[in-house]
C-alpha cells in the first residue's frame, strides 16, 4: 500500500514541478526576446551543451572551494541518481535487487554529502543565506535517510523488507520521502506558487548554462572558453530600441534566467570590494532583488546580508517591485508621485508595492546633486553606482551570472533616460562630450609632459615614409590614454618611452588626434558618448598603418582591444607589461638587476582590466622575476585580486561607505611586508598613492612596472643621449 | 494682442505662461557647440518652478531665436537638443517670416539680429514671465539681449536671479544674488523678464534619450533684421590681457581672513526713503553726473 502512496506522491510532485516550471519559464519570458528567435534545433543543441558546461566550466569555479565541491558532488549527484532511480522503482513499480543496490548507493552518497552540508550549516559563514537554506540540510538528511531505509526493503529478504516498508515504520519513511519531494522536487520550481526552495538553482541553473548570454565564456571540445568581458553595445540607430534597463522586464530573458539561477552562496559578496568597504552594494542581494522584481513582491523573504550601511532603511522588507515597475524609481527630476495624483487620494496601486511618498519630502525641490528617493523602490541607485565593475563577482560566481552586465544595463537607463548620473559623473560626461577627455582639457595639452621628448607623431611619420616610398608600418602606436593629463602618470609614460627607446622600438603617438577611449563614459552608462568616441577614434586609427597598439592603461587596453570590435575596430593591442615582456624575451632590452637591489621586496597588484578582464597575469610577474626582485604575492592576487576602487567611474560617483577601497588594498600590500607595490594602471597608481599609512608605519612605494624597468635599463652608447634626458626628472622625483 | 487685458482676466485656472529663452553655447576650450551654461541654468529655474507648482499651474515653453532654419543632425541641432534633454518635450525655433530670401550679398558676414524676432513673438504670445541667461556664449555675447527685450516690451528686468520662490498670477518672489554670497528677496510685478547668471544652481544633466525624443518646432515670426552695426565689426582673436599682480598687503593670517571675509564697503552710497519720485530721480541724475556717466 505504501508503494502506491509513494507512486502517487512521486507523480504528484513531478506534475507540480512541471507546472511550476511552465510558470517559471513564463517569468523569464517577460524579458526581452533575442534579436532572432531560437529554432527547435538550436534549443536542443543548447540543451545538449549543459553536461559539458556543467562538468567543465562550472565545476572549474566550484572546485576552488574543494570542501564544497566534494560535498556538492555527493549530495547533488546522489540526489539526482536517487531521484531517477526512485521514479523507476517506486513510480513505475519496477523493483529488482540490482536497482535496490543502486538506490542504496545513491541515497547513501547523498546522506554522506548531506552530513557535510549540515556540518557547514552549524556555524555558517556570513556570506551564506539563512532562511530556507538552514532547512535544506535537514531536508536532505531526512529524505536520503528515509529513502535509504526504504530501499533496504528491496535488498533484504522478503520478511524483513516487508517489516520496513509496511506498517508504521513504512508510513514514517513515506512521510520523510514526501518532505524531501516537497523540498527538492516541488521546491525546484515552486509548483505554481511564488515560493521556491533552495533547489531552484538546479532547475534554473541548468537552463542558464544552456542559454547563457555569453556562450564564448564556455569551453568547447575544440577550444577553451575566453574571458568574454566586453560590454554588449546598445542599438542607438533605432529610436524605438530601449536604452538600458528601467524595469525588470527590460532585461533580456537570458539575464532573467541567470538571476533565477543564483544559489545564494555569497562568493560574490565575499569578494566584492564595495561590500567590504561598507558601500551599499551586495552583489548577491542585487541578484536576489532582480528575482524579486521579476516575480513581483518585496524582499522580505531574503535571508542573507543586506546592503551595508543605513540599516533601518536597507533592512529586508523595505524594498520591492514588479516586472513592470521601475527598478530605481522615477528620475530624481520627476515630479513627486504624491502630487501628481492629488485628485484621486494618495494611492496608486500599480503592483504589489505601492508608490508612497516619504513624509515631508513631497513638494520640496530636490537637490540634483544628491540621490533622493521618495518612493519605495526595488534598488536604490547608490547600490548600482557603488560598483567598480571589477568583475570579481562574475569571476567567482559558480552559476556564471553576469552581475556587471546587469549593473551597467541599469546605469544606462539612469544616465540615458533619466539624466541621473550621480556626483561628479555628470561633469565628467559633459567634459567628454564637449572636449573628448574627462578633465575638460584641450587635446593639445595631452603632450605637455613630453615637450622635451620629441615624440614622433604618426601622421608626420607616415607622411614622411610615404614620401620616401618606405612601406613599413609603424611597429607600435603608443596610446597615451587620459593618464597623460595626470602628473603622476606622466612619470610612468616618460619611463615607458625610455624603455621603448632603449629597445629601439619604431613607435609613434597620435598626438592631439587621440581622444578618450570612452571607458568611463561606457561604465557610467553613457553608451551614446562611448559610441561617439569609439567611432571617431576608429576613424582616426583607420587613417594610419601600424602593427599594433601599446598602452600603459589597462582600461584603454580593454576598450580598444575588446570593445571596439563591435564597431569595426579590430586591432592587436598590448598592455605595456605584455609588450615589455615581449621585448625582453626577444632580447631587445638588457637589464641590470643590481640597480634595484636596494628596493626591497615587491608585490604586484593585478589591475582588474588587465587580469580578470583580459587574463594577463603572467607578463608582469615574469618581468618582476627578470628584474631580480623578490616578489611577495598578496593573499588576493591573480584572478582574485582586489580592486583598487578606481574602476567603473566609482571615483567620480563617489558613493560613501565605511572605509575606502584603496585603503583596504594598501592593507593587503602591507600584510605582505613588501616595500614596493608594482602597478600597471594609472587608476590603480592614483588610488593606491592616495592612501595615507597608519601612524608610525612606512608607506609602501607605488611604482609602475615601466618605472622599475627604466631604472634597471642598461643603455647602449647610441641611445644614451636620448635616455638620460628622460631619466633625470624621473629619478629626481622618485628620490624625493 | 492682449494688451488691454484687465485684472479680471487673471483667472486662477489659467496657467502661468513662462518662456525660457535659450541660445547656442560654445565650450570655452574646445569651441564645440553645446547648451549655453547660463541659459541652461535659466531653464533649470523654470523647470524647478514648474515642479514645485501644482500640476498644470505653469505652462513652460523654451524658445530659441535663429536667423535660419536648423538642419536635423547638425551641430546646432545637437547643441539645442541639450536643452531638450533636460526634460522638455519641445523647443520652439523662432525664425523670420521668409528666411533665406532676404538680400544678404551686401556684406561678407551677414549678421542677423534675432532680438526683434523675439520681441514680435513675445508681444504675440504675451507670457507673464520670461527667463534667460545673462550673457550668451556665441555671437556678440554682449549681455544686452535682456535689456533690449525689456526696453522694447516695457517690462521690468531683474538680473542675477538664483531662485524663484513663488509665483502667483500677478507677482513673482525671487532671490537675487549679490556679491559675496548675499541674497536679496525681491517681489516683482508680472509680466517681467528675469536673467540668470552663474550664481544660479547648476543645470541638471541632459539625458540622451529625452534629447533624442524631443521636438524642435519652427515658428516664423517677424521680419529678418540685419545688424548693420555688427556687420561693420572687425573680428579678431582675443588677446590675453595683462593681469595686474595682486599685492598682498595683509601681514597676518587674521588680516588675510578679514580681507577675504569683509563685505565690500559701499562708501559714498546714500539711502533714500520716503522721497518722491522726482527727488529720487534727481538724486540718480546727480550720481550719474558725479560718476561721469552723463555729461
Amino acid at each position: 500500500m505504501n508503494d502506491t502512496i509513494l507512486s502517487v506522491l512521486i507523480f504528484t510532485a513531478l506534475a507540480l514541478a512541471a507546472l511550476g516550471a511552465v510558470k517559471r519559464i513564463g517569468l523569464w519570458r517577460q524579458g526581452r526576446a533575442d534579436a532572432t528567435s531560437m529554432s527547435v534545433g538550436e534549443l536542443i543543441a543548447s540543451l545538449a551543451k549543459v553536461p559539458r558546461r556543467y562538468g567543465v566550466d562550472l565545476h572549474h569555479v566550484v572546485a576552488r572551494d574543494r570542501y564544497m565541491a566534494n560535498t556538492h558532488v555527493a549530495t547533488g549527484g546522489g540526489f539526482v541518481a536517487a531521484a531517477l532511480l526512485m521514479v523507476v522503482v517506486y513510480g513505475f513499480g519496477i523493483d529488482s535487487a540490482w536497482l535496490g543496490v543502486l538506490l542504496l548507493l545513491a541515497s547513501g552518497a547523498m546522506f554522506g554529502g548531506a552530513l557535510f552540508v549540515r556540518r557547514r550549516r552549524l556555524d555558517p559563514p556570513a556570506r551564506l543565506s539563512r532562511g530556507p537554506w538552514m532547512r535544506l540540510p535537514k531536508s536532505l538528511l531526512v529524505f536520503s535517510a528515509s529513502l535509504f531505509v526504504m530501499s533496504l526493503s528491496l535488498v533484504l529478504p522478503e520478511g524483513v523488507g516487508g517489516m520496513i516498508s509496511g506498517g508504521i515504520l513504512g508510513l514514517v519513511l513515506v512521510a520523510g520521502i514526501a518532505w524531501g519531494l516537497l523540498e527538492m522536487i516541488v521546491g525546484m520550481t515552486g509548483g505554481g506558487s511564488r515560493i521556491t526552495g533552495p533547489t531552484k538553482h538546479a532547475f534554473a541553473g541548468a537552463l542558464h548554462l544552456a542559454f547563457h548570454r555569453r556562450p564564448a565564456r564556455f569551453s568547447t571540445r575544440d577550444s577553451a572558453g575566453i574571458r568574454d568581458s566586453a560590454l554588449l553595445p546598445l542599438d542607438l540607430t533605432n529610436p524605438e530600441a530601449p536604452l538600458g534597463v528601467g524595469k525588470p522586464s527590460d532585461f533580456n530573458w537570458r539575464q532573467l534566467l541567470g538571476f533565477d539561477a543564483c544559489v545564494q552562496c555569497g562568493r560574490c559578496e565575499a569578494v566584492c570590494p564595495a561590500f567590504a568597504a561598507g558601500q551599499p552594494l551586495n552583489p548577491k542581494k542585487l541578484i536576489q532583488d532582480m528575482v524579486v522584481g521579476m516575480a513581483g513582491g518585496s524582499d522580505a523573504a531574503y535571508a542573507g546580508s543586506p546592503y551595508p550601511g543605513d540599516e533601518p532603511r536597507r533592512a529586508p522588507g523595505q524594498h520591492g517591485g514588479g516586472p513592470q515597475q521601475t527598478i530605481v524609481g522615477a528620475s530624481p527630476h520627476a515630479r513627486p508621485a504624491a502630487q501628481a495624483v492629488d485628485s484621486d487620494s494618495q494611492t496608486v496601486a500599480s503592483g504589489p508595492i505601492q508608490m508612497k511618498a516619504a513624509p515631508g519630502a513631497a513638494g520640496e525641490a530636490t537637490d540634483g546633486d544628491k540621490l533622493i528617493h521618495e518612493f519605495k523602490v526595488l534598488v536604490e541607485p547608490e547600490t548600482l553606482w557603488a560598483c567598480t565593475t571589477c568583475r570579481a563577482c562574475v569571476e567567482e560566481c559558480p552559476m556564471m551570472i553576469e552581475h556587471v552586465d546587469a549593473i551597467v544595463d541599469m546605469r544606462r537607463h539612469m544616465t540615458l533616460e533619466q539624466g541621473a548620473t550621480p556626483g561628479k559623473g555628470v561633469e565628467v560626461l559633459d567634459n567628454l562630450i564637449a572636449t573628448d577627455n574627462p578633465g575638460g582639457f584641450a587635446l593639445e595639452a595631452r603632450l605637455h609632459w613630453a615637450a622635451d621628448l620629441d615624440l614622433p607623431r604618426i601622421a608626420e611619420l607616415q607622411a614622411a615614409r610615404e614620401a620616401a616610398r618606405d612601406p613599413r608600418p609603424v611597429e607600435a602606436l603608443l596610446w597615451l590614454g587620459d593618464g597623460a593629463f595626470d602628473m603622476r602618470n606622466q612619470r610612468t609614460l616618460r619611463a615607458f618611452v625610455q624603455v621603448l627607446r632603449a629597445a629601439r622600438v619604431d613607435f609613434a603617438i597620435l598626438g592631439a588626434e587621440e581622444r578618450d577611449s570612452g571607458d568611463v563614459a561606457r561604465r557610467l552608462g553613457d553608451e551614446a558618448t562611448f559610441q561617439s568616441l569609439a567611432t571617431r577614434n576608429i576613424a582616426t586609427l583607420s587613417k594610419y598603418r601600424f602593427a599594433r597598439i601599446i598602452t600603459c592603461d589597462p582600461h584603454s587596453f580593454h576598450v580598444l582591444g575588446r570593445e571596439y570590435a563591435a564597431f569595426g575596430g579590430d586591432y592587436l593591442v598590448n598592455h605595456h607589461t605584455s609588450y615589455m615582456n615581449e621585448l625582453l624575451a626577444a632580447g631587445r632590452l638588457s637589464l641590470d638587476a643590481t640597480r634595484l637591489a636596494t628596493l626591497g621586496a615587491v608585490t604586484w597588484h593585478d589591475p582588474c582590466y588587465l587580469g580578470r578582464y583580459n587574463g594577463e597575469f603572467e607578463a608582469p610577474r615574469s618581468l618582476l622575476a627578470a628584474l631580480g626582485l623578490e616578489v611577495r604575492e598578496m593573499q588576493r592576487s591573480g584572478f582574485r585580486s582586489r580592486c583598487c576602487g578606481g574602476g567603473g567611474g566609482a571615483p567620480v560617483t563617489d558613493i560613501p561607505g565605511k572605509q575606502r577601497i584603496p585603503d583596504m588594498r594598501m592593507g593587503d600590500v602591507r600584510e605582505t611586508g613588501a616595500e614596493v607595490v608594482a602597478v600597471g594602471c594609472p587608476q590603480c597608481t592614483a588610488m593606491l598613492e592616495g592612501v595615507v599609512a597608519p601612524a608610525g608605519e612606512a608607506e609602501p612605494q607605488v611604482l609602475d612596472l615601466a618605472e622599475l624597468m627604466a631604472r634597471a635599463l642598461v643603455l647602449e652608447a647610441s641611445t644614451q643621449g636620448l635616455a638620460t634626458s628622460t631619466t633625470q626628472p624621473t629619478d629626481a622625483e622618485v628620490a624625493a | 494682442m492682449k494688451a488691454d487685458r484687465s485684472s479680471v482676466a487673471q483667472q486662477a485656472s489659467a496657467p502661468l505662461e513662462v518662456v525660457s529663452l535659450v541660445s547656442l553655447g560654445q565650450h570655452p576650450v574646445s569651441g564645440r557647440l553645446r547648451r549655453a551654461e547660463q541659459d541652461a541654468r535659466a531653464l533649470e529655474l523654470c523647470l524647478a518652478l514648474e515642479r514645485q507648482s501644482a500640476p498644470g499651474a505653469v505652462s513652460l515653453s523654451a524658445w530659441h531665436a535663429s536667423g535660419s532654419e536648423i538642419a536635423l543632425g547638425s551641430e546646432q541641432d545637437q547643441a539645442l537638443r541639450g536643452y531638450l534633454g533636460m526634460g522638455l518635450e519641445s523647443l520652439t525655433l523662432v525664425t523670420p517670416n521668409a528666411p533665406g530670401a532676404a538680400p544678404l550679398k551686401a556684406v561678407d558676414q551677414p549678421v542677423v539680429d534675432v532680438w526683434p524676432l523675439l520681441v514680435t513673438r513675445l508681444k504675440q504670445a504675451a507670457p507673464q514671465l520670461v527667463v534667460c541667461g545673462g550673457q550668451g556664449e556665441t555671437g556678440e555675447g554682449s549681455g544686452l539681449l535682456p535689456h533690449l527685450l525689456a526696453e522694447s516690451l516695457g517690462w521690468p528686468l531683474v538680473e542675477g536671479i538664483v531662485a524663484i520662490e513663488s509665483c502667483d498670477g500677478a507677482h513673482l518672489t525671487a532671490l537675487q544674488a549679490l556679491p559675496r554670497g548675499q541674497r536679496r528677496r525681491l517681489r516683482v510685478k508680472l509680466p517681467a523678464l528675469v536673467s540668470v547668471d552663474s550664481a544660479a544652481p547648476a543645470a541638471r544633466q541632459s539625458a540622451f534619450a529625452q534629447a533624442r525624443r524631443g521636438e524642435l518646432s519652427t515658428l516664423a515670426s517677424g521680419e529678418l533684421v540685419h545688424d548693420a552695426q555688427a556687420e561693420t565689426f572687425g573680428v579678431a582673436p582675443a588677446r590675453k590681457r595683462p593681469k595686474r599682480l595682486k599685492r598682498i598687503k595683509a601681514t597676518s593670517a587674521r588680516d588675510r581672513f578679514k580681507a577675504a571675509a569683509a563685505k565690500a564697503e559701499g562708501g559714498g552710497g546714500k539711502r533714500l526713503e520716503g522721497v518722491s519720485a522726482e527727488e529720487g530721480a534727481a538724486e540718480i541724475l546727480k550720481l550719474l553726473r558725479e560718476e561721469g556717466v552723463l555729461r
